[in-house]
């Protein structure tokens, strides 16, 4: 079906494909569809479950530096093999389940969590030939994915009989309803200014260079660099982690939903959250930083999986900076940032958008103009929000510092 | 069996299982979730008739289902709000002793 | 009539069935979810992708939420999750209506003389269908917004506090 694109493709650019077709070449043509698929799901498998091994260590390699330590060390050569001696280690310990929990759904959750993480890699596009299933719903089947998380957090919670797992539960609950709505609302510009709901059609929308050398990645607009910091912030409370992670909240909850869980499938969580990122991080890139796309027509030389991984791993990077450098939220702030600052701020770049794609047929000055009031939508609502919401609270005086 | 047939008879058993839910239940959560069910029951005919019956727009039976949705969510916000109302008041959801019309 | 049709009847219907049995309010509630996903595979087997989707982010992302979120806000200790046993008198007329409505409805289906002609499957694009609700449908998806605008708000009325100063005193 690709053939006909594939011949005017560097070698690198279809390896990927020619190693598919390689394999299923040598079986009958009815199975070809079945393995094809079969190889889709273990390369993702492969893939992430290796990124998220490293991912784990890189993370703790990267906190340990910015707070001055070395971070794991002992295990391989620079602690390359502390990912492994810790799979070990899950596996070999004891699995405790309490006495008063829900047996079925404390198995359930961790299960139901990972495997419901892993559905949204199908439609991420991660190279130009390279996406598992080619939907014209993409983007509404990632979000439906992703929602059964929130179920599975809440089972994990409720079926461990601790009262710190039901409190984690509940704030998971109001945390993830309350941030599932800015970060579909900052996806909605997107789908408006692309005229689709597929991954594929949106990254190729994102083709092209103006003036030779800003690629036409929707970051680049005002309502896409503003999208862009909403997505990512939402997403950051969407996948539980710091400055969000409010439900496993250590000093106050113990581990929140985490705390009657050990060995393995304490392991599958930590799995789960890793695998959500990379998921929500890779429909960040696919959305607003041009999927697979080069950065520049010089670069096109290098495989567009390449570019995505690059892409992938700097907003990774850009998580895990987060983590070690913003201080948990409480409660109350949280719900006030997502209701009075975050939503009202996607609506307001709904409109921001939908002004932008209206006004695509102006030149010259005008086009200055057009520019002029998409920043302006953008930046004063943010400061007059801002400065509103944080009255009363900054400066903060120490009295006793 | 017609596919139709098919369709409209998993329809009509689980609006009966909907209908049992919200009979024989006496909290109020349930009746709800009953009640949500045989919305999806009425849903599940749409796109039956849509896909399995020729006639109507090409897009008319997802286009109502889509409508059924939005209406559905919106009836289960109010009804929640409702059960939460209603336990403030009785500190229980025993639709039997919802009796009283003053709070 | 696929295979794939009778497993989802059977997921449908069963989980349904399941969640009507069980005396544990949470166990129901995650049961009818299972439920609502076996009609958003329908949908998927219909063909009508946008549906399912729509259905799962709908029903399994924010109804069920509500639902929890309704569940444990409305119990005081883990005991009264258990649901009484209904009635034996209420349950077997329920279950008498239900079988009467659904005998009823299943009559009508084989009484009726169906169209033989097999039909071809519509082709419904997400292009198509934005355009369809924002043209001939417009109306009815500016009334859809009102209602729902109308919805929240009511929500919250009636879930907010009655009047503050009597909540101090109790």
């Amino acid at each position: 079906m690709i053939a006909a694109a594939l011949t005017t493709d560097s070698f690198l650019e279809r390896l990927p494909v020619l190693a598919r077709d390689t394999v299923t070449g040598r079986l009958p043509e009815s199975w070809r569809w079945m393995a094809g698929s079969l190889l889709e799901i273990i390369a993702i498998l492969a893939g992430f479950g290796l990124l998220f091994a490293y991912l784990t260590l890189a993370e703790r390699k990267i906190l340990g530096r910015i707070q001055n330590r070395p971070g794991p060390n002992r295990t391989g050569w620079f602690g390359l093999l502390q990912p492994f001696a810790d799979g070990v280690k899950a596996l070999t310990k004891e699995d405790v389940v309490p006495a008063g929990a829900d047996r079925v759904l404390h198995f359930l959750a961790p299960v139901v969590l990972v495997a419901v993480s892993l559905l949204g890699f199908a439609v991420l596009p991660f190279g130009r030939h390279l996406v598992a299933v080619e939907l014209d719903t993409a983007v509404l089947y990632f979000f439906a994915a992703g929602t059964a998380t929130e179920l599975a957090v809440f089972m994990a919670g409720w079926a461990s009989h601790n009262k710190y797992s039901l409190l984690a539960a509940m704030r998971a609950l109001a945390q993830l309803i309350s941030y599932e709505l800015p970060l579909l609302l900052s996806v909605v510009p997107v789908v408006l200014v692309a005229g689709t709901l597929s991954t594929t059609k949106i990254v190729a929308a994102q083709g092209g260079w103006s003036l030779g050398f800003v690629p036409h990645w929707h970051v680049f607009t005002p309502w896409g660099a503003a999208g862009f910091v909403l997505f990512m912030v939402a997403a950051l409370a969407e996948s539980n982690r710091s400055p969000f992670d409010l439900p496993e909240a250590e000093s106050e909850l113990i581990a929140g939903h985490l705390t009657e869980y050990s060995g393995f499938k304490y392991a599958l969580f930590f799995m789960a959250e890793y695998f959500g990122m990379c998921a929500l991080s890779g429909m960040a890139v696919t959305l607003f930083l041009g999927g697979w796309g080069a950065p520049l027509a010089q670069l096109e030389w290098i495989p567009s999986y390449a570019w995505f991984t690059a892409k992938l791993l700097v907003l990774l990077l850009g998580f895990i900076w987060i983590r070690a450098t913003l201080p948990r939220l409480r409660l109350d702030q949280l719900m006030k940032f997502a209701w009075k600052f975050l939503v009202p701020l996607t609506l307001l770049n709904l409109a921001n958008a939908a002004g932008w794609s209206l006004t695509a047929g102006w030149t010259g000055p005008l086009q200055l103009v057009r520019w002029a009031v998409a920043l302006a939508l953008v930046a004063v609502p943010f400061v007059v929000l801002g400065r509103t919401l944080s009255a009363g609270s900054a400066p903060r005086t120490y009295r006793f510092a | 069996m017609s596919p139709l047939q098919g369709c409209l008879l998993l329809s009509a058993a689980l609006f009966s299982v909907g209908l049992v839910i919200a009979l024989a239940r006496s909290n109020a959560i349930l009746v709800l979730l009953g009640i949500e069910l045989m919305l999806n029951a009425a849903n599940l005919n749409f796109i039956a008739f849509w896909r399995f019956h020729s006639g109507a727009a090409p897009a008319t039976g997802v286009i109502f289902v889509l409508f059924a949705i939005a209406v559905a969510a919106a009836e289960a916000a109010v009804g929640l709000a409702l059960v939460i109302a209603l336990y403030r008041h009785q500190k229980n959801l025993r639709l039997q002793e919802a009796t009283r019309l003053r709070g | 009539m696929t295979f794939t049709f009778l497993i989802l009847a059977v997921i449908i219907l069963g989980s349904a069935l399941a969640a009507a049995l069980r005396p544990n309010l949470i166990h129901c509630a995650l049961l009818l979810v299972v439920s609502w996903l076996g009609v958003a595979g329908f949908y998927l087997w219909a063909g009508a992708e946008f549906v399912a989707f729509a259905q799962v982010l709908v029903y399994v992302g924010a109804l069920s939420m509500v639902v929890l979120f309704a569940v444990l806000l409305t119990r005081q200790s883990r005991a009264e999750l258990r649901v009484d046993a209904p009635e034996t008198r209420r349950a077997v007329w329920a279950v008498i209506a239900g079988v009467a409505v659904s005998g009823v409805i299943g009559a009508a289906v084989f009484a009726t003389k169906w169209d033989p002609a097999p039909v071809t499957a519509p082709e419904v694009t997400v292009r198509g269908l934005g355009l369809e609700l924002m043209g001939a449908h417009a109306a009815a998806l500016l009334l859809l917004g009102v209602l729902l605008t109308a919805a929240l708000l009511g929500a919250v009325v009636l879930a907010a506090p009655d009047r503050p100063e009597k909540e101090e005193k109790s």
